[in-house]
């Protein structure tokens, strides 16, 4: 360590003099497949049995039966085809408003990422004009902390259809509204599955964005307020399109969450009542694991991964710019 | 995570000197007090709810809410005890732990390693593997289930720890060395080059150097990536089949399918599930903080 801190040149000198003809390389990452074989090696095995070999497997299994989950009979696109046109629980377009687990995904991809945008921003900022903003911000980020499981056990309670036991009920029961079965009534179930998702991502975002809001130099907002701006205007045309690029980094991560979505919906209502509340990644599941149909379950893993590749290009490019400046 | 002085954010104008000008503002800040404050009341209230019941006895559970309690103020922890002996949660509890140590190491050691060489070892086709690996981030696990459970089938893997030890490993490596990674190319080029002229070998860098300062680095992923296994439900769902073997995800689900109105039990069994994550939560707020953050990629 201590030597570490030396002046570089100095050693440099003094590491020829001393090799003499040797000529070590002074790069800090020379070139030496042994060590990177040997750093490498437990990853890369890891990875390729895995993730790498898997990811293929499923790719050809989707095309397949896929009978026990191995390759049976070949069928082109049949899985595919049978889960966009032939399943409702996957997709139901024959009515309005459309029904089925792909549709569900989208109720969750606008209102979920929407809702939890909005609210992030509002309780970054208002946390942001009072003293006591770092216990609201531990409040609201707690739920962050817990198991999805143990989030849906809470969420089960305040939703219980009794008005003795269940939070929501009991507030709506002052008004003489309900008692609700909220978990039970297909009309209402995704908007409670939805409600408490949101409740769990709220925290998140208002700490991304409540240090995008501190990186705001003030002289701009100061400087506004002298010029006349109202606080409607600042928020409109300051605040908001400073924060624009961590809010689509936000999105873009809470596309992902609602795309890999299954514990919560799993432990809450088991997608139902009926069929009603079931994902994407919940179908996968199903459709795999309890039916046994594998090929139509590796096909709804294939969907899974065609949606997430717009996800992983944006991220290399974002990783790339950052690795260049 | 935010400095004190930070605090002061954006918003705040300057402080009035004049008492009246002191209760102006006040005033004025009001909605924004009454605000935060129903949204306090909506984040604890779900969550102060389960917790007073778990301690509620099943009769008073059966009869009131459980803001009805200040009127009985009865209390009890025979719900725990049920919940963990009957129901048999305190050997899930330890399923938890036998679980979440190794998927935590090992990851953590494999990721420092690969994340080393990518940063520090020049070899063929260096900044294209990493990429790779980038696009691997985002493989949605459920790609790999099958294939995977194919392979530990025969094995009998899935009868105890190895399976869930080792998909948890390999799933979170990805995301540990993009991380890491990351990390270790901030760490100054003179230390380790001042390492390798004194004769260090990589071996010797990596211990000596490139870990020891990256500690915080480590201990976020880390804090990530326990939390992650302990709170995980999917993976031990397809990847833990025996009943003696579940953790407590499990056995909750399992709860809830069986006893789906019995709040005593439930209540119980989900704070028992959350206690490790608030305990890291309020002991390590930061590095917990700050591994989540990090971890919004994966």
């Amino acid at each position: 360590m201590a030597g570490g801190l030396e002046p570089l040149e100095p050693v440099k000198d003094q590491a020829s003099l001393t090799k003499g003809g040797k000529a070590p390389s002074v790069a800090a990452d020379r070139t030496n497949r042994t060590a990177a074989l040997l750093f490498l090696a437990p990853a890369a095995v890891l990875l390729i049995v895995f993730l790498v070999y898997p990811t293929i497997y499923t790719i050809a299994l989707a095309f397949n039966r896929g009978r026990q989950g191995q390759f049976t009979e070949w069928v082109g696109f049949d899985n595919f085809v049978t889960l966009f046109t032939k399943d409702p629980n996957f997709i139901d377009l024959s009515h309005f408003p459309p029904s089925g687990a792909i549709w569900n995904n989208i109720l969750w991809l606008v209102f979920y990422t929407g809702f939890v945008l909005i609210l992030g921003l509002v309780v970054a900022t208002l946390a942001s004009r009072v003293r006591y903003e770092s216990i609201i911000k531990a409040i609201v980020f707690l739920p962050m902390a817990i198991a999805a499981t143990a989030l849906a056990v809470i969420w089960k309670f305040v939703y219980a259809p009794d008005a003795n036991t269940g939070l929501l009920n009991a507030i709506l029961g002052v008004a003489n509204v309900g008692p609700v079965s909220w978990l039970g009534d297909p009309g209402f179930v995704n908007a409670a599955l939805i409600g408490a998702g949101i409740w769990g991502s709220v925290g998140f975002a208002t700490v991304i964005l409540s240090a995008a809001l501190k990186g705001i130099p003030t002289e701009i907002l100061e400087s506004a307020r002298t010029e006349g701006a109202t606080e409607r205007q600042i928020f409109f045309r300051i605040i908001l399109p400073m924060v624009s690029l961590p809010m689509s980094v936000l999105a873009v991560t809470l596309i992902v969450n609602v795309i890999k979505l299954f514990d919560l919906i799993y432990v809450l209502t088991n997608g139902g009542p009926g069929t009603s509340s079931r994902v994407i990644a919940f179908t996968f599941y199903q459709d795999g694991f309890r039916s046994g149909q594998f090929g139509k379950a590796a096909a709804v893993a294939i969907v899974m991964l065609i949606v997430l590749i717009p996800v992983m290009i944006f991220n290399i490019r974002r990783f790339r710019q950052a690795s260049v400046t | 995570m935010t400095q004190p002085s930070a605090l002061a954010g954006p918003a705040i104008q300057e402080r009035p000197t004049t008492l009246s000008g002191r209760i102006v503002k006040a005033i004025n800040r009001t909605p924004i007090h009454i605000a935060l404050g129903l949204i306090a009341l909506i984040w604890l209230a779900p969550t102060i709810g389960l917790l007073v019941t778990s301690f509620r006895p099943r009769s008073d559970i059966q009869a009131t809410g459980w803001w009805e309690t200040l009127s009985t103020l009865r209390f009890t922890t025979e719900n725990y005890s049920a919940v963990l002996n009957a129901q048999g949660l305190l050997g899930s509890f330890v399923n938890n732990i036998i679980i979440s140590i190794p998927s935590t190491l090992l990851p953590l050691t494999i990721a420092s390693m690969a994340a080393y060489a990518f940063s520090w070892v020049k070899f063929p086709f260096r900044d294209s593997l990493f990429l790779l690996v980038v696009a691997l981030l985002m493989i949605p696990t459920q790609v790999a289930f099958i294939p995977v459970l194919n392979l530990f089938k025969p094995l009998g893997w899935t009868q105890g720890y190895i399976a869930i030890w080792l998909v948890h490993t390999a799933f979170a490596l990805p995301f540990g060395i993009f991380l890491l990674r990351n990390f270790f190319i901030t760490l100054p080029r003179d230390l380790i080059e001042a390492a390798r002229i004194d004769g260090a070998g990589d071996i010797g860098i990596f211990r000596t150097i490139v870990v020891p300062l990256s500690v915080p680095a480590i201990a976020a992923y880390g804090i990530f990536q326990f939390l992650w296994v302990w709170n995980d439900l999917l993976m031990a769902l397809v990847f833990v089949q025996k009943n003696t073997n579940f953790p407590m995800t499990l056995a909750i689900q399992n709860l809830l399918s069986q006893y789906g109105t019995e709040w005593h039990l439930l209540a119980a069994g989900a704070f028992l599930l959350m206690i490790v994550p608030l305990l890291v939560f309020f002991s390590l707020q930061r590095y917990f903080v700050q591994g989540l953050l990090a971890g919004s990629v994966k």
